[in-house]
């Protein structure tokens, strides 16, 4: 997988993390993900479909998690439920959506994204179907650190 | 003014609905996907704004969008879509089948109100 094609993913986390929560997230160094390391509690995945499939993964710990749902809703969210997994698929739909946008301006390839789905469970990881390589992009922010993991078979 | 808040997502709604309360606008009516806003636009009627998400269950945004043009007497609601759709396709297809105004999410309060007319 060309690591350009993850730069539109990179892009519209920061924007998105930006616009929503006004916090500033740092991308470190991309890396090929080769086996289901860098777990999470809390992971917000959404399908891509049309002329390159794969998958978007926000992934992250439980704490940050509620918090980024808690500043999203302006009300405090202490339980794992509903309201979490509500907000951690609609913060993961909003940079899918967005950088679709950009992969198509950038690279000619017209995606689809499926509604998100979200994932809980400790220490749980994200796999993906064989032949789909995935790229993980760590990122810290001041609320703590997450990942963003993009699949995608270009064909 | 009164707005029909269109969005599948709880979280989304909340957040509109905090931006919308920010700009003075607290009659708000709100809808789960677009079959449920058609029901809502009928029993809430006037409504003068409709913020509508696109990428929904039961219901897309296009759909209800596009029923909506067809009845004379939704002619004066203003229709906005309010969605993570951002390609240039996506923004021509929402206004030629009938949306005022486009969105894209994420976005800020400023732009909102901007949209609104306020």
């Amino acid at each position: 997988m060309d690591v350009a094609y993850v730069n539109p993913f990179i892009k519209s986390t920061i924007n998105a993390f930006k616009t929503m929560l006004d916090i500033e997230v740092t991308p470190g160094e991309p890396v090929l993900k080769k086996t289901s390391e860098h777990c999470y509690d809390v992971s917000g995945i959404i399908g891509l479909s049309g002329s390159a499939q794969g998958a978007i993964a926000l992934s992250f710990p439980k704490m940050m998690a509620l918090k980024i749902v808690s500043k999203l809703l302006e009300q405090e969210v202490k339980v794992v439920g509903p309201e979490l997994s509500d907000g951690i698929g609609e913060l993961t739909n909003i940079v899918a959506g967005s950088a679709k946008a950009e992969l198509a301006a950038a690279t000619n390839h017209t995606l689809s994204i499926s509604l998100p789905n979200v994932v809980v469970g400790k220490n749980h990881s994200v796999t993906r179907p064989s032949g789909i390589p995935g790229i993980l992009v760590p990122f810290s922010s001041p609320m703590g650190d997450f990942g963003m993991e993009v699949s995608l078979k270009t064909t | 003014m009164k707005v029909l808040l269109v969005d599948d997502s709880n979280t989304m709604r909340r957040i509109q609905k905090n931006q919308l309360a920010g700009v003075g606008i607290g009659d708000v009516v709100e809808a789960v996907d677009g079959q449920d806003a058609m029901v809502k636009l009928q029993n809430f009627m006037p409504i003068d704004v409709v913020l509508l998400d696109w990428n929904m269950p039961v219901m897309d945004g296009m759909t209800f969008l596009k029923q909506v043009r067809t009845d004379d007497k939704y002619k004066d609601v203003k229709v906005i879509m309010c969605t993570s759709e951002s390609e240039k396709g996506k923004v021509l297809e929402a206004l030629k089948a009938g949306a005022n105004d486009y969105m894209v999410k994420p976005f800020t309060p400023e732009a909102l109100k901007k949209k609104l007319g306020l």
